[in-house]
């Protein structure tokens, strides 16, 4: 495998090459039951201002209490971005009026951040992979929701979001193209996954990304960014970083110069535009919240921390490439998701005896992955347990059932015979496939007889073999052992 | 230092005060006379010494994950000058 | 002032015990006593129904044997802090009709010990101020009597909304202090950014202590400056602030930055000898220009310590004179902060615009009064780009540096240092309505530093001026040495007496 950073993805413009260059701020939702700085619940939804405690509607005289399980979930992360954690951070307030800031500012951590510099390794192809510095992680309040569309004349202010922590993750700008960003966030969403500081779930926000783009020719200095701010999807981050590049490259081609500046993506017109009415006075005029001391971790805490940590998706690619012998692509789409590395391993190991882990994995990536797609879930909850595939595999390696069969199997293990023993569903279905050579032996001549003309061209051209065990297969119910029959069909026409 | 009267308007901006072009030059007369009273501090020697983040020798205490407050919206929306199906109101903010 | 108006709280808690008299009676005399005292303006908001129906649950409770440290007790409670369901709104028209549904803990812990609420004292502004003018609901005037006022002059001026020409009792507790000194209350709560409590109980003759930062939960407390602010009581016996601030301190797990320890019993230290302490008198408190009154007041308090077996040793704080500067960047940074939430969006004022940054504009420039405009302004200024570090940094260095200073005084084997409360006597209410805005910050010149050094600062009443108005001295303990204040405190009591205003002219 070949790790590097930064490897030029360059884009063509009418005077010549481009580069684009990437960071990321991802703001991501920590994993808690109650928000940062106040009780109440980060559940998702709800009416409007429910989830909402005197401290989080900014009642005179309220005051923030940290939660410790946000600052572990913090600092969990970082270990997991082999990032350095810092054991004395602050916490900031960044200032500005909005109707879904009832504080009037945000706490954040501006100057020290709990987490310092890190990396990710993200795989572009089974055998590349590039390293993505981690600028800093940092933890800070989630803002309410303004709905601007209920009224004509109002917008409506819900005060539910109002103080969930959120980690902001923030790359070096690293990336150079939107497949690698596209990657990076999806490795991040991964880790995040994995050690369960964040959900990932990009369709409830707990996953948005702020990106900042910027072009120019090779080997030149960075050129002026801009700031996309909140794509809530990893195919809008592409999109967006596409779109963004091809707009700065035209300007600049056009003889013109690239304002600083925040913009929106709007994936309907698949165009980003400028967002003026934030850009205004920009000034958050950051102190330290004097509500707050400076946060001190334990050396101690942060080792118990680490001792926790479960196997990361890389180690856990190496080792399945190393105890299973899995393709590095095999390895790599396991281990996206920890469930599905999870039910591959115990598929795997069921029963105390190591079954093939190719085959295993090829009806995890295929069938059931096909399945469970439909569905809309993961594989490891399609309905088909772990001890279920190690049987089914079982079966067919035993010549119990043929790999035709077994896929009917699975078909019935998750529809009708949801929860069924695939063993026992095999006897009650009578799906044993045929080995009885007399009976294989009667199909086949059967089918010979019956086309005397396509026997006589199979002679001459051997390709036909194929369509008579077909024929066999078909008379038998699709139970007969296709090797079995291909051995009789070859003696029978003297091949 | 002192405040012009730009600084003045972009101050009173920041701060979301609204100020009438009349009061613009009083302002200014007032907080310059304040940035003169501080002006002396910028002769005190702090090479080397840490600002002050907290007066306390305190640790800063955590709490346990627990959901011990919310659902109270009657309480949140109680004192608000505009509500609807339990959402505050506020002008139109164009995004 | 009749008979039960005239106790202190430790007497009236005494007579409570031994039901000598009851509670109801107690506060239906200081609610008598309140109305009378209309023109002071000391009470923004009155609760008699509910002081009337605490004080009756006292008189059961303590009929039951079960009376609490403050039982039956009538106090009166500075706007500043929230009480739940009763006017709260830091005399600022921009908290207009909020009503919290929420107590704050300093006032819960009152309850909880069994005091009665008489009723909302008069502010300035979000404690912006030093005469209590910068109120909403107009300026407090002193129980004092101005030095050329007859009793009918004062009556006469008492009636008019401006009480120009009538003494100021001090600020920002200016309505706390004026209410104690008048006998409307047993004691009150105050609160102290940079001076509030003790600059008041100086100027009104009572006694008033800003505890260390951190003893008193900061929870409900109407913020003006995080890491200023404190908690504490005004009263009019050294004995009797001990036994409020007992009750209104303590740890309390919703504020960050309060203090877990234990509160000791601060009572048990009145009375306690001060033989054999230092005492450090700053050399830097000795302005140039100084009241010679107030220096002979100084003077005279280190004599009645030394004369009580204390030993006085000069010390030297060599940044105070960067104290009230650095306070004057600190303090209003935090507040610009801290005052962003009065948005007219969730509570108090909201004034009508079409458009967000119109609201926000109109309701905080007509909600915001002068002096809380002109410090927003300020704090704003000193933390916007370009600026935080030459003025917000730095003044939390020198901070840094004047808290090195008391250490180092403290590490010497000082116990407590003594000084001035006040660089002059109470001023009359409008007498710095021309002035610039920082003549009026010198009256905290004495009692900011405490604050930016978190430490604990007691004001005692120890003479009168010439003119016949209160004159105060003020200690300064170790972090978290109270006790040692109130043993101090008390020695002074006891050598200067107490000082009373005249009969109630007022009333
Ligand atoms: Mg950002
Ligand atoms: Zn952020």
């Amino acid at each position: 495998m070949t790790v590097q950073t930064g490897n030029a993805k360059l884009l063509k413009g009418a005077t010549g090459d481009w580069e684009t260059v990437i960071g990321l701020e991802v703001h991501a939702q920590v994993t808690s039951r109650a928000k940062l700085f106040s009780g109440a619940s980060t559940e998702f939804g709800g009416e409007p201002n429910t989830h909402v405690s005197l401290v989080d509607a900014a009642m005179p005289g309220m005051l923030p209490v940290i939660n410790r399980e946000c600052v572990a979930q913090a600092v969990r992360t970082g270990l997991a971005l082999k990032a350095q954690i810092n054991k004395r951070s602050t916490f900031d307030r960044k200032n500005y009026f909005y109707p879904d800031l009832p504080q009037g500012y945000q706490i954040s951590q501006y100057k020290s951040p709990i987490v310092g510099e890190g990396e990710i390794q993200v795989d572009l192809t089974p055998d590349y992979a590039i390293r993505v510095g981690i600028e800093r992680l940092h933890l800070e309040q989630d803002a309410g929701k303004s709905l601007h569309d209920q009224s004509p004349t109002m917008s409506f202010v819900d005060l539910n979001r109002s103080g969930v922590a959120l980690m902001e993750i923030v790359s070096k700008p690293d990336l150079r193209s939107a497949d690698e960003a596209k990657a990076y966030v999806g490795k991040l969403r991964t880790i995040l996954r994995y050690i369960g500081s964040c959900d990932g779930d990009m369709e409830k926000g707990s996953l948005r990304a702020d990106v900042n783009v910027s072009v120019r020719r090779p080997g030149e200095p960075l050129g002026t960014r801009c700031e996309i701010k909140n794509v809530n999807s990893i195919r809008f981050i592409g999109q967006a970083i596409d779109t963004e590049a091809r707009r700065q490259i035209e300007i600049i081609e056009d003889g013109g110069t690239i304002q600083q500046e925040t913009r929106l993506f709007d994936p309907a017109r698949g165009e980003t535009r400028s967002m003026r009415s934030k850009e205004e006075a920009h000034d958050y005029r950051y102190f330290p919240d004097p509500d707050l001391l400076p946060l001190e971790l334990d050396g101690e805490w942060i080792d118990a921390l680490a001792a926790f940590l479960p196997e990361l998706p890389d180690a856990k690619k190496a080792r399945l490439i190393a105890d299973y012998g899995l393709s590095a692509y095999d390895a790599a789409v396991i281990v996206a998701e920890r469930e599905t590395a999870d039910f591959f391993e115990s598929a795997v190991n069921h029963g105390g005896a190591q079954r093939d882990a190719k085959a295993v994995a090829n009806w995890l990536m295929g069938d059931l992955s096909a399945q469970a797609n439909a569905q809309g879930v993961g594989v490891a909850d399609a309905g088909l347990s772990a001890a279920s595939l190690a049987t089914l595999v079982d079966l067919i390696c035993e010549g119990v059932i043929s790999g035709k069969i077994a896929k009917d199997l699975l078909v019935m293990l998750l529809g009708p015979d949801r929860g069924a023993d695939p063993r026992a569903l095999v006897e009650a279905r009578g799906l044993r496939q045929v080995t009885d050579t007399g009976a294989i032996d009667a199909a086949v001549g059967a089918v010979i007889a019956a086309n005397p003309d396509k026997a006589e061209q199979a002679r001459a051209k051997p390709g036909m073999l194929g369509w008579f065990v077909g024929q066999v297969m078909k008379a038998t119910g699709g139970k007969a052992n296709p090797q079995a029959v291909s051995d009789a069909l070859k003696t029978r026409l003297g091949l | 230092m002192s405040v012009d009267l730009a600084a003045v308007r972009r101050i009173a901006h920041l701060a979301r005060i609204g100020v009438s072009e009349a009061e613009i030059p009083h302002l200014q007369h007032e907080i310059n006379a304040i940035l003169a009273f501080v002006e002396a501090l910028g002769e005190v020697d702090v090479e080397g010494v840490e600002p002050m983040t907290s007066v306390t020798p305190m640790r800063l205490p955590m709490r346990d994950d627990v959901v011990t407050d919310g659902e109270i919206a009657a309480k949140v929306l109680a004192n608000a000058p505009l509500t609807e199906d339990g959402f505050f109101l506020v002008p139109k903010v164009i995004e | 002032m009749t008979d039960l108006t005239s106790l202190t709280l430790a007497e009236a808690r005494d007579r409570l015990a031994s039901r000598a008299i009851s509670s109801r009676d107690l506060t239906a005399a200081h609610l008598a006593a309140i109305d009378r005292a209309k023109g002071l303006n000391a009470f923004v908001a009155v609760t008699a129904e509910k002081a009337l129906a605490m004080a009756d649950a006292s008189d059961a409770r303590l009929a039951r044997g079960e009376g609490g440290p403050l039982e039956g007790l009538p106090i009166g409670v500075k706007d500043l802090y929230a009480t739940e369901g009763v006017h709260t709104q830091a005399c600022s028209h921009i908290l207009d009709g909020f009503k919290p549904a929420y107590e704050s803990t300093v006032t819960a812990n009152l309850w909880r010990d069994g005091a009665v609420m008489l009723g909302k004292l008069n502010m300035d502004e979000f404690a912006m101020g030093s005469s209590n003018e910068t109120s909403y609901y107009g300026p407090v005037a002193s129980p004092w009597l101005p030095p050329n006022f007859s009793p009918t002059q004062a009556r006469a001026a008492l009636a008019d909304k401006g009480k120009r020409g009538l003494m100021a009792p001090g600020g920002s507790s200016g309505g706390s202090s004026s209410a104690v000194a008048a006998h409307l209350c047993l004691a009150a709560t105050a609160s102290d950014t940079g001076g509030s409590i003790r600059q008041p109980a100086a100027l009104t003759g009572i006694v008033g202590i800003k505890p260390t930062y951190g003893r008193c939960s900061r929870w409900g407390m109407v913020a003006f400056a995080s890491s200023l602010d404190q908690a504490g009581p005004l009263a009019r016996t050294v004995r009797d602030a001990a036994i409020m601030l007992r009750s209104m301190a303590g740890p309390d797990p919703k504020d960050s930055t309060c203090s877990p320890s234990p509160v000791p019993d601060y009572e048990a230290s009145v009375g306690r000898s001060v033989k054999g302490l230092t005492i450090g008198v700053p050399k830097e408190y000795r302005l140039e220009g100084m009241n010679p009154e107030i220096e002979a007041l100084w003077a005279k308090g280190a004599e009645w310590l030394r004369a009580a077996g204390a030993t006085i040793v000069d010390v030297s704080l060599p940044n105070t004179r960067h104290a009230l500067p650095a306070y004057y960047i600190v303090a209003p940074a935090e507040a610009s902060s801290n005052l962003a939430r009065y948005d007219g969006v969730r509570y108090g004022l909201r004034e009508p615009a079409s458009e967000i940054v119109d609201l926000y504009q109109k309701t905080r420039a007509s909600g915001f009064g002068p002096e809380v405009r002109r410090r927003l302004m300020i704090g704003t200024y000193v933390l916007s780009a370009g600026y935080y570090d030459a003025y917000y940094l730095r003044a939390q260095k020198i901070r840094t540096l004047i808290k090195r200073d008391f250490e180092i005084a403290f590490g010497n084997g000082v116990d407590a240092i003594l000084t001035p409360a006040t660089p002059s006597p109470a001023f009359a209410i409008g007498a710095m309505a021309s002035a610039d805005p920082v003549e009026m910050y010198l009256n905290d010149v004495f009692t900011v530093t405490v604050n930016m050094a978190g430490l604990p600062g007691l004001v005692t009443p120890a003479g009168l001026s010439a003119d016949g108005l209160p004159l105060g001295l003020q200690l300064i303990g170790r972090p978290f040495d109270e006790e040692t204040l109130f043993a101090l405190g008390e020695a002074i009591e006891q050598a200067a007496g107490r000082f009373s205003p005249p009969e109630a002219w007022w009333a």
